[in-house]
């Protein structure tokens, strides 16, 4: 898995444990050093505006810890329906699976290692 | 309009939440409704059952299976006795909220159904009852 952590939801989950599980994963994140998450919600069956906050609220947390999230396996009907609730997910980035969250995740990693490498020449040159 | 099937659920706590949304998804079903409107009604019926256990501490909520002018749809019936709502037009704006969520529940619930009624009474309760169509119009 590299350094992502992997999360698949498998059945539809009420509020308590949903605010468990965001806490539990911010903690797993600050443990395991892990730069990306991917939340597979492709069993879950209903989105609403509270488990959509959740999912907000991973992302942001996560990316304040320095790892990015990805939800992966959003049913069709979950789509559709989130558009005309008006939750727009905000902030977190989505993929048809979890192959192409792994990419996606690859993809985000590598550009701010490049971007890091950057720096360093920068810095470099400031000594030079 | 005709009533065929009736049910009544209490929700007094939000483990009640996931059974409840069981229950209409049991009802869309029976009746053949595609699994877009149903995610759609259930979506709203989750929202709505929200509020109330949030600012009502619960309620009942009634499910039945209506027929009319030869549709067929699901009519769900929310009663609380909490404080009401004071400013309906305001509640019902898209990121309005007097706690601490997003504001989308009660404006998103009525785009995801057919038909959308709120009658509140401050100080004595709210009911809000909203229609779903088999075939989502």
């Amino acid at each position: 898995m590299g350094p992502f952590l992997l999360v698949t939801i498998q059945i539809d989950l009420y509020d308590r444990l949903a605010l468990t599980l965001e806490n539990d994963l911010i903690n797993m994140v600050s443990q395991t050093g892990a730069r990306g998450v991917l939340i597979d919600i492709s069993a879950v069956s209903i989105v609403d505006s509270f488990m959509g906050r959740i999912l907000g609220n991973i992302a942001s947390m996560s990316r304040i810890m320095d790892a990015e999230t990805v939800v992966v396996g959003m049913q069709p009907a979950v789509a559709i329906t989130l558009v005309e609730l008006g939750l727009t997910l905000q902030g977190v980035y989505t993929a048809l699976n979890v192959e192409k969250g792994m990419e996606l995740l690859n993809t985000k990693l590598g550009d701010n290692l490049e971007l890091d490498d950057d720096e360093e020449e920068d810095q470099d040159d400031r000594n030079d | 309009m005709i009533v065929m099937t009736k049910d009544t659920m209490e929700i007094v706590r939000e483990q009640d939440v996931v059974p409840f949304r069981n229950r209409v998804r049991e009802f869309g079903t029976r009746i053949g409704m595609s699994l877009v409107n149903q995610t759609k009604l259930i979506t709203a019926a989750s929202e709505l059952v929200r509020n109330m256990l949030k600012y009502a501490s619960g309620g009942r909520v009634i499910l039945e299976v209506i027929s009319h002018n030869a549709k067929t749809g699901i009519r769900l019936t929310f009663q609380d006795e909490g404080p009401g709502i004071a400013d309906i037009a305001m509640a019902m704006r898209d990121g309005f909220s007097t706690g601490r969520s997003l504001g989308l529940g009660l404006p998103g619930a009525k785009r995801l159904v057919n038909e959308f009624d709120l009658k509140s009474n401050p100080g004595v309760g709210t009911t809000v009852t909203v229609i779903h169509w088999k075939h989502g119009r």
